[in-house]
């Protein structure tokens, strides 16, 4: 049953990567990243990982992606030849992402750990990724870095305000 | 299921997202491609919570999620920044930061 529910989600999510990397339109990048992000947060609440996934569907899925879109709108569907210009980088791209992958399998698979072979569920407590597990982690061992991220959203926050102002008030400004 | 499909399947993401921002050039799709590598990190950062059973890594997933959000605002202030000016929406063409 798991082993059915782990292929099925890895099949979208990489179909939805491969899309969003495919499809010349952002517009249907933007569509196929949203596929990708459902069927990966399916294969998070394999993992025992229930908040991280609802989070996923509504911020990224939902509230992120939303952006996306209005973006893709607002600067128009530009389609984008496959293969045109520097045509170098076409052929070596691709077989550099062959050798990172390859890379990176190896570095893991080789490596040491001894968990590896093993599904963890022998050590998974009951409240195990729960919204209260995680909230009591986050507000107490990781207060400094919850309130780094904070932070850091009232930054960006300004920092697209000012990026993205309007032309007259970058004039007044001037 | 054991825990050497996550990862695979991580380094398999992160490598699409890889080969996306080296070879489109359109600066929204390129962004799009680096919320896959890091979603890619956030499944190997939740691979190896769960298989030791500890649940640091989901709050680290957390903080990715929030450090994207705050990569697309401003990623795509940029991009519209861009759009504003009538400069050509293609890294290949942005070559005024180049040294």
């Amino acid at each position: 049953m798991t082993e059915v529910a782990f292929f099925v989600g890895a099949i979208g999510a990489i179909g939805g990567a491969i899309a969003v990397v495919a499809m010349r339109n952002p517009f249907y990048s933007v569509l196929a990243l949203v596929v990708h992000l459902v069927f990966l947060a399916g294969i998070f609440l394999l993992l025992r990982a229930q908040f991280i996934a609802a989070a996923q569907i509504v911020v990224y899925a939902g509230a992120v992606m939303v952006i996306y879109v209005f973006v893709a709108a607002y600067v128009g569907g530009i389609e984008e030849p496959m293969f045109d210009s520097s045509p170098m980088l076409r052929i070596v791209g691709p077989i550099l992402a062959v050798a990172l992958f390859v890379e990176i399998s190896i570095a893991v698979l080789g490596s040491s750990l001894t968990a590896l072979g093993t599904d963890g569920s022998d050590k998974i407590q009951g409240g195990f990724g729960t919204p209260e597990a995680i909230g009591k982690l986050m507000l107490e061992d990781f207060l400094i870095a919850f309130e780094a991220a904070s932070l850091l959203l009232l930054v960006a926050a300004v920092a697209a305000i000012i990026l993205a102002g309007r032309k007259k008030a970058q004039k007044e400004a001037a | 299921m054991d825990i050497e499909w996550y990862l695979v399947l991580s380094a398999l993401l992160f490598t699409i997202g890889f080969t996306g921002v080296l070879i489109r050039r359109n600066p929204v799709v390129i962004l799009l491609c680096l919320e896959l590598m890091l979603s890619a990190g956030a499944l190997a950062m939740l691979a190896f919570s769960r298989m030791l059973g500890d649940q640091d890594g989901q709050v680290m997933v957390l903080i990715v999620l929030v450090v994207a959000a705050c990569e697309v605002v401003v990623g795509l202030g940029i991009v519209v920044a861009m759009f504003r000016r009538r400069l050509p929406l293609d890294v290949d063409d942005m070559k005024e930061l180049k040294g």
